[in-house]
C-alpha cells in the first residue's frame, strides 16, 4: 500500500462525546474530542488507565458509538451506523491489534488470518492467497498449520498482525500491541510496526508506556477524556501527507 | 458467509470437543432410535397381523353355532342348503374339528382331525401337493379317506409318499388320499398339522351328528354384508328367533379392528419416542447457552473482525443443526440396527418405511433449529466490546 496523496484525512473527529451512565452519574469518557490522522500517520494515545483511551479506541474502531459529534472514517461519516453497516465498516477499513493477541485457540495461524475475508465474502482460492502473503510479510509463512498455543506470544502477536494486514485495510489500529510481551519481543513488535508504517500503513497505537509511544511519529495524550497533542519521538517526520 | 463456510465451521468446533458433542447428541441418537425401531416393530407386527388373517381365506366368513337347547349343532345338508339360499356365496364348508391321535405303524401324533366337504380346501386356502382333496362322492359313500397336512406327512412318514398308505385314526384305518402343500402357522396354530376326512365318516367317527363350524367364502368383497344379513335370516329361522345361538364372525372387520388397534400401538410408540426427541432438544439448547457463554470471547473476536449478526446466528444455528442431525443420522444407523436385532433375536416382523426414516431426521434437524435459535440469538445479540472484555 502506497501513501496516498488525498486532501481529505483518513480520521477527521470533531467534537466527540461519549457519556457513560454510573449509578445515576454522567461520566464523560470523552470529552469534546477533536484528532485528525493523515495517511501514512503513525499515531500514539498515550494515557493512564482510566482516562478514557481504551474508550476512544473502541470509537475509533467502530466497535462502540459516541453520543454526540463527528467521525470520520476515509471519507465516510460512522457516528450514526447500525451495527450491522458498523461490522463492515471494521471488516473493510480497520485491522484490529490487541493486546491479548485474540487469536481463535481452535484455528491454525493460516485460518485465523482468514477469518476476515471470510466475512467479507472473499473465495476460497482469492482467501488463502491473501491470508499466505499476510503470513509472509510478518515471517511466519514457515508456520501457516500451528495452532495459536504452538507458537510463542511474538509469534502470535505477528499472526494477529497478519489477519489485520489480511484485508488490507487503511488504518491499523494497536490497542497496548506489547502489553502481553517481555521487553524484548515487544522491541521486536515495535520494529516491525515501524517497518509497516515506512511500507504505507497508517497506524494508530493506543499505550500507556511512554516508552512505546515515544517510538511514534506522532503522540497525543489523553486525560480524563481530554486530549492534547504532545510532540512524539520522531516528531520530525510529520509532514507525511 | 455462505452455508458450505459455515457448515465447516459448525464440523470444526464439534469435532473440538467430541466428548461433550457426543453426551449432547445423545438425547437426540436415543429418541430418533427409538422411534425408528419402534415404529419398524410396530408396522412389522401390523404387517404380520394383517397377512395372517389374510392367510385364513379373504372375504371369509366363519359362522359358529352355540346352540339352543340340546339343539347345539348344524346339520351338515342345512348347512350346504345355505349356499343356494343365499346370493353371493362361492363357497361353503361345514366342519367338525376335534384333537385326536393319528397312528401309523407305530408313530403317533396328535393333531386337528377335521371332517368337511370338498369346498374346505377352497375356503381356506389349501393346496393339494400330491393325489387329490376330499370329493363330494367321499362323503356320500362314507369313504375312510384322509388329507394330511405337510407336517403330520413327515411326522408320520418321514420321507415316503403317504398316498395310498393306511393310517389309524382312532383305532379306524383310514387311506391317505393326498397331501397339502405347506400353508405356514396362523394364530390358530399351524395348519399343517392337520387331518382331514369326509365329513360323513367324522360324524361316525366322533359319534356326533352336525357341525359347529361352518366356513363361507364370499364371492366378491361387497356382498360380504349382503351375505351376512342372509346367513343370519337362514340361522335366525333355523334357531327359531334365537339369535344367541349362532355367531356369524367377520374376517375384514376382524381385519380392520386387528389393524386399528397396532396402528394405534405404533402412533403411541412414536409418540413417545417423539417426546424423547423432544428431551433431546433440550439437552441441545442447554449445551449451546453454555457453549455461548464459553465462547464470548471468541463471538467478541469475530464481530470485531467484522461479523455481522446474521454471520453469528447462522453459525450458533447451524452448529446446533448439525449436532442434531448428526445425532439424527446415528440414531437411524442404530435404531436400523436394534430392530434387526430384535427381529432376529424375537423372531420378530420388522418393516422399515422409508417415508418415517426421512420425517425422523428432518424433525431432529428440525429440532435442532427450534431449540438453537434461541441460544444462536443470544450470541448474535452480544455487544462486541462487551464480549471482548469477557474473560
Amino acid at each position: 500500500m502506497t501513501t496516498k496523496s488525498l486532501p481529505d484525512p483518513l480520521i477527521r473527529i470533531k467534537q466527540l462525546n461519549k457519556q457513560y451512565r454510573m449509578g445515576g452519574e454522567t461520566l464523560n469518557a470523552l470529552d469534546n474530542v477533536s484528532l485528525t490522522v493523515n495517511y501514512g500517520d503513525f499515531l500514539a494515545i498515550i494515557g493512564p488507565s482510566g482516562s478514557g483511551k481504551s474508550t476512544l479506541m473502541n470509537v475509533i474502531g467502530c466497535l462502540d458509538t459516541p453520543t454526540s459529534g463527528e467521525y470520520w472514517l476515509d471519507g465516510e461519516e460512522v457516528s450514526r451506523l447500525k451495527d450491522n453497516k458498523l461490522a463492515e465498516i471494521r471488516n473493510r477499513k480497520i485491522g484490529f491489534i490487541f493486546q491479548g493477541f485474540n487469536l481463535l485457540n481452535r484455528l491454525t495461524a493460516i485460518e485465523n488470518v482468514e477469518l476476515p475475508l471470510i466475512y467479507r465474502g472473499v473465495s476460497a482460492k482469492e482467501r488463502k492467497e491473501q491470508a499466505i502473503e499476510a503470513l509472509r510479510k510478518v515471517g511466519l509463512e514457515e508456520r501457516i498449520h500451528h495452532r495459536p498455543v504452538e507458537l510463542s506470544g511474538g509469534q502470535q502477536q505477528r499472526v494477529a498482525i497478519a489477519r489485520a494486514l489480511a484485508g488490507n485495510p487503511p488504518i491499523l489500529l494497536a490497542d497496548e500491541p506489547t502489553g502481553a510481551l517481555d521487553t524484548k519481543t515487544g522491541k521486536e513488535v515495535m520494529g516491525f510496526m515501524k517497518e509497516l508504517n515506512a511500507l504505507g500503513h497508517t497506524i494508530v497505537l493506543i499505550t500507556h508506556d511512554p516508552g512505546i509511544s515515544e517510538q511514534a511519529k506522532r503522540v497525543v495524550k489523553i486525560m480524563d477524556g481530554k486530549l492534547s497533542e504532545e510532540e512524539g519521538g520522531q516528531n520530525e517526520f510529520l509532514t507525511s501527507v | 458467509m455462505n452455508f458450505l463456510q459455515a457448515f465447516k465451521m459448525a464440523m470444526k468446533s464439534i469435532l473440538s470437543n467430541k466428548l461433550r458433542s457426543l453426551l449432547t447428541m445423545l438425547g437426540i441418537i436415543i429418541g430418533v432410535t427409538a422411534v425408528i425401531a419402534l415404529v419398524a416393530m410396530g408396522q412389522g407386527a401390523t404387517k404380520s397381523v394383517t397377512e395372517q388373517v389374510q392367510s385364513l381365506g379373504t372375504n371369509l366368513l366363519t359362522v359358529n353355532i352355540l346352540g339352543r337347547g340340546s339343539a347345539n349343532t348344524l346339520k351338515v345338508n342345512d348347512a350346504v342348503a345355505m349356499k343356494d339360499k343365499v346370493e353371493g356365496i362361492q363357497y361353503i364348508a361345514p366342519a367338525s374339528t376335534q384333537s385326536t391321535s393319528v397312528k401309523y405303524g407305530t408313530t403317533s401324533v396328535t393333531v386337528s382331525v377335521v371332517g368337511t366337504n370338498a369346498d374346505y380346501a377352497l375356503v381356506k386356502d389349501y393346496k393339494v401337493a400330491t393325489g387329490r382333496f376330499l370329493a363330494q362322492i367321499d362323503l356320500d359313500v362314507y369313504q375312510k379317506v384322509a388329507v394330511i397336512g405337510s407336517s403330520t406327512a413327515t411326522d408320520l412318514f418321514g420321507f415316503a409318499s403317504p398316498v395310498g398308505e393306511y393310517i389309524l385314526i382312532q383305532g379306524t384305518r383310514y387311506k391317505v388320499v393326498g397331501v397339502l402343500e405347506e400353508k405356514g402357522s396362523s394364530m390358530a396354530g399351524s395348519n399343517d398339522e392337520v387331518v382331514m376326512i369326509p365329513e360323513t365318516s367324522a360324524e361316525r367317527l366322533f359319534k356326533s351328528k352336525g357341525v359347529r363350524t361352518v366356513y363361507v367364502q364370499v364371492a366378491t368383497t361387497e356382498q360380504i354384508d349382503s351375505v351376512v344379513t342372509g346367513l343370519e335370516t337362514e340361522l335366525s329361522g333355523h334357531f327359531r328367533g334365537n339369535t344367541d345361538s349362532y355367531r356369524v364372525f367377520n374376517q375384514s372387520d376382524a381385519l380392520s379392528t386387528l389393524t386399528s388397534i397396532s396402528d394405534t400401538l405404533t402412533l403411541a410408540l412414536a409418540g413417545i419416542a417423539g417426546i424423547s426427541l423432544l428431551v433431546g432438544g433440550i439437552g441441545i439448547m442447554n449445551i449451546m447457552l453454555v457453549s455461548v457463554t464459553e465462547r464470548t470471547r471468541e463471538i467478541g473476536i469475530r464481530k470485531a473482525i467484522g461479523a455481522k449478526k446474521r454471520d453469528i446466528l447462522i453459525q450458533f444455528l447451524i452448529e446446533a443443526m448439525v449436532l442434531s442431525g448428526l445425532g439424527g443420522l446415528l440414531g437411524i444407523g442404530i435404531g436400523v440396527g436394534a430392530a434387526q436385532g430384535a427381529s432376529s433375536a424375537f423372531n420378530m416382523d420388522i418393516v422399515f418405511s422409508f417415508n418415517i426414516i426421512l420425517i425422523a431426521f428432518c424433525f431432529s434437524v428440525g429440532i435442532g433449529v427450534v431449540f438453537g435459535m434461541f441460544p444462536a440469538n443470544k450470541a448474535a445479540k452480544l455487544k462486541p466490546i462487551e464480549a471482548l472484555r469477557f474473560e
